[in-house]
């Protein structure tokens, strides 16, 4: 294994690092690195550096530390059962490549995870490391996001979030007994405690920083999580409620969904077909209605059909509508805030700018097409000056109106 | 020019740089001070010739213009921020746009806030347009390094060429000096240069992509970062080439890999599913079915060697279930399970316990028999962790048919099948670890093991066992009533 130089150990460690969701690199302090020694900077907004063809950015170096594991979790490629190629970095190995990728600024910074090795005491150890060279040993200033292993001393985590922007904590299922079952090494309440632990370290530092002006600061991306869909029975009304506890109770910055994908060398307990990645894309959608439109996790759960998941052919806030025409059609000209966040078709976007613009006209349905990504869309739910949707929520077949077009799945769009 | 009226004929005004908003801004607070309305006024860019009145209209910088009315120019703090950014488009009227707007604010401050206004939207569009090209300059900028003497990664020159879309270049200088502000780098694109030495920020004029070096070999880091970090399960190259339109391609390392990367991803996708997917698709509802299944099953490599797959034996709705590891050369011949050697040593012990063979379910966690042929002899060969784990599904298929309250687990193979991880067997045997069906599981040593100690070793571990079956013996009678 010592043979492997590091461009193969890249290969093999940004592989086993591909089926990670989670990307972000945005929220964070601002930093920059004038008036110090060594470089980078946030400035709010994570930056996506490329996009690979499976249509998600790249804005981090996300890598394994090592792709040995000593656990034997049947979702992931890495577990001790399977037969991949094995690779190991050292911290500072980590720490030069990501200087010197941000040098040529492919990248805003690094996201480090890895499998456990030897104890997880050991692994978290090293990762610390690694952002300790970078933040302590370079004056690095750009983003790092380290995914923390739950088993680890927490006051070893607890030093990662002194160095990280943004820590994780990987749910990976959304029951327990999908995590007994799958995860058989892993315990969802050491999960839990963890989780718990950093939400009030955050909370902690945070009134440290208010009071202190060089108190130390902590995770200040806040604390993420990921749980994989479709590898357990879980239907998507345990998702939502899953991801709306831990929003509640972690106060969590981002819930990832990934979908369980074929991985190479496969465990047998897995479901044999992966589930359809627009089944991923219907739960970020309800998440997003959770966490900007104002829904409750019990709405978002009414939108699913009699077997627990969001329908796939239509977005879950169209769904929902359906389900209540009565609340609509919705008074362009009247109606608040609240209630035109609900229209199926109008993002936080096109509600402020109707809001705004209606101070200065009474709006009619061609100023709605101006604002709008789609008027047919939106149509049927408002009445403007000029327009009356009469008996249009009450067509029997207003859903296959509105449902896209079946080939237009995204999955084959090029 | 004295002779011209601009108030009557029109007003050329000249830029002198085309992202220059304070000059700008100065000449159309003046003119709308000076009460010249929008359709006289005709701005012009450096080398542009955008100008509607280029006949008509006085050439003239002849400034100040005539005295205004009041002096008052009224703007909102919206619209300033607004046009700035939106007055680095290369839309060329742009200007007239801004100036029409700051007239019409004169009368309506609050005429931004109307979003269904035609001019207002335009606006937005412009500034939305600098922003996503500012956002991609920030983001698709890719340096090459330059070795200079007093070297080291620190030490060296780092050097980008870029071709934005608008006149981005000067207004985004702060970001890159804020993000490599320890760094000596240029930026070299068509519509002017920006050199940092760590100090100063020089601007330079326009240059070519030759200026720029051609390559880095971290470049070849960066690729296989690139290609390795994508899925090729998720092919979503309309998700791609939105957010990195193919305009920018020619100028990032990594792109010169897509086509290939989404012409092997569909071929690498079934690879992966093949060397992951087990066709099992429903779950057998019979033995038979199980029986049958097994027997052509090529799942793992034990599956592909010659031998037979050996179905458990016993009633449908036996209390116990006794898992062994595999079978063996006996097995595999006869064709039943424990028949060989260690399954006679195993009825011994049944009989001693009480327990009879006959009304459980006695099966093994691997169907088929693993060994290495050596001249006539096949030796017996441990099943590895994987392939326990694909035989999985049948051992958990029988256990749903059969249903038994007790699984007895024999050594540690059986016990992963059941458990699917491993357990230590002196930490686990002498008590019942319940399972998600709500039946129990005990696990115990093999009886091969027995079989291959002598003296001492062989009367303790026999012992063991006598005293696990013993236990199960009774638990089962506690399950029973």
């Amino acid at each position: 294994m010592g043979a492997l130089s590091t461009i193969e150990k890249l290969g093999i460690l940004a592989d086993a690092a591909k089926y990670d969701a989670s990307c972000a690199s945005s929220g964070t302090a601002k930093k920059n690195s004038l008036g110090g020694k060594g470089i980078g900077s946030t400035e709010g907004m994570g930056i996506c550096h490329a996009y690979a063809p499976d249509g998600r950015c790249i804005s981090l170096l996300k890598i394994l530390m090592t792709n040995h594991c000593i656990f034997d979790c049947h979702y992931c490629v890495n577990r001790k059962s399977s037969n991949v190629r094995r690779a190991r970095f050292t911290a500072q190995e980590i720490a030069d490549l990501t200087l010197s990728f941000y040098r040529r600024n492919y990248i805003e910074g690094l996201f480090l995870s890895s499998g456990i090795i030897k104890s997880s005491n050991f692994t978290m150890e090293q990762m610390v490391e690694a952002a300790r060279i970078l933040r302590e040993d370079h004056d690095f200033r750009g983003y790092i996001h380290l995914k923390t292993i739950p088993e680890a001393d927490p006051e070893l985590v607890h030093q990662a979030g002194l160095y990280a922007d943004r820590v994780s904590i990987n749910v990976e299922l959304p029951t327990d007994s999908g995590l007994t079952r799958l995860a058989p090494d892993k315990d969802a309440r050491q999960i839990e405690t963890a989780m718990g632990k950093t939400k009030s370290d955050i909370v902690e530092m945070k009134d440290a920083k208010k009071r202190f002006r060089h108190a130390p600061r902590f995770a200040p991306a806040g604390q993420s999580t990921q749980m994989i869909v479709g590898a357990d029975s879980a239907t998507d009304a345990d998702i939502v409620g899953k991801a709306s506890r831990l929003y509640d109770n972690f106060r969590l910055r981002r819930v990832y969904y990934s979908a369980f994908s074929p991985i190479p060398d496969a465990s047998a307990v897995l479901p044999l077909k992966r589930p359809p990645l627009i089944r991923e894309h219907r739960l970020y959608q309800s998440d997003w209605l959770m966490r900007f439109y104002g829904y409750a996790p019990g709405e978002v759960m009414q939108a699913t059909e009699a077997d627990g998941n969001l329908p796939l052919d239509i977005d879950p806030k169209l769904a929902w509508a359906l389900k209540f025409r009565e609340r609509f059609p919705l008074d362009v000209n009247r109606a608040s805030r609240e209630e035109l966040l609900r229209v199926p078709g109008l993002g936080v976007t096109a509600v402020n700018r109707i809001i705004a613009s209606r101070r200065h006209r009474t709006l009619r349905l061609d100023d709605i097409a101006k604002l709008t990504v789609s008027i047919a869309k939106v149509r049927p739910f408002l009445i403007a000056a000029d327009w009356r949707p009469l008996t249009l929520t009450d067509r029997a077949d207003l859903r296959s109106l509105l449902a896209p077009k079946a080939e237009q799945l995204e999955l084959f769009a090029a | 020019m004295a002779s011209i009226n601009p108030v009557q004929d029109g007003i050329a005004v000249h830029l002198p740089r085309p992202d220059d908003f304070d000059f700008w801004r100065a000449r159309a607070r003046s003119l709308v001070a000076a009460g010249i309305a929008p359709e006289k006024v005709s701005w012009i860019e450096p080398g542009g010739s955008g100008d509607l009145f280029s006949g008509a209209a006085g050439e003239t910088d002849d400034w100040p213009l005539p005295d205004g009315k009041d002096g008052i120019v009224r703007v909102s703090k919206r619209f300033v921020s607004l046009a700035r950014n939106a007055i680095l488009h290369s839309e060329p009227q742009r200007f007239a746009l801004l100036y029409r707007l700051l007239w019409r604010m004169q009368s309506n401050l609050r005429v931004v806030e109307d979003k269904a206004d035609r001019d207002v939207r335009q606006l937005e569009l412009l500034d939305k347009a600098v922003r996503r090209d500012s956002h991609k300059m920030h983001a698709f900028v890719r340096f090459r390094r330059i070795e200079t003497e007093d070297g080291g990664e620190e030490g060296d020159h780092y050097v980008a060429w870029f071709e934005p879309e608008h006149h981005i270049v000067r207004a985004n200088a702060g970001f890159f000096k804020r993000r490599f502000a320890n760094m000596k780098w240029s930026i070299l694109t068509p519509r002017g240069c920006l050199h940092w030495d760590g100090e100063t920020m020089r601007e330079g004029p326009p240059a070519e992509r030759s200026d720029a070096p051609s390559g880095d070999p971290t470049e070849d880091l960066w690729r296989k970062y690139y290609a390795s970090i994508f899925n090729p399960a998720r092919l979503k190259i309309g998700a791609m080439t939105k957010e990195m339109p193919r305009k920018y391609w020619k100028n990032m390392p990594e792109a010169a890999l897509i086509p290939e990367l989404v012409a092997g991803a569909q071929r690498r996708e079934s690879e992966m599913v093949a060397a992951g997917e087990l066709d099992f698709e429903e779950r057998p509802e019979t033995l038979d079915a199980i029986a049958k299944a097994i027997e052509g099953c090529h799942k793992c490599p034990i599956g592909q060697l010659e031998n037979h797959a050996v179905m458990g034996e016993g009633p449908r709705g036996a209390d116990l279930m006794i898992v062994g590891e595999q079978p063996g050369d006996h097995e595999d011949i006869a064709g039943r399970p424990f028949v060989g050697p260690a399954g006679q040593l195993l009825d011994r012990h049944l009989e001693k316990a009480g327990i009879d063979r006959k009304r459980a379910y006695v099966t093994n966690t691997v169907k088929h028999f693993k060994y290495l042929q050596r001249g006539k002899r096949r030796i017996h060969q441990s099943p590895t962790a994987k392939e326990i784990d694909t035989c999985r599904w049948w051992i958990e298929s029988e256990r749903a048919i059969v249903r038994p309250k007790l699984v007895l687990a024999l050594g540690a193979s059986a016990a992963r099948g059941v458990l699917g991880k491993t357990v230590s067997i002196s930490r686990a045997r002498g008590e019942g670890i319940p399972l998600e069906d709500g039946s129990e599981l005990w696990i115990t040593a093999h009886p091969s093991y027995l079989l291959r100690l002598d003296g001492e070793a062989a009367d303790k571990q026999a012992a063991l066992f006598e005293a696990d079956l013993a236990a199960v013996k009774e638990r089962l009678e506690e399950l029973a009533s």
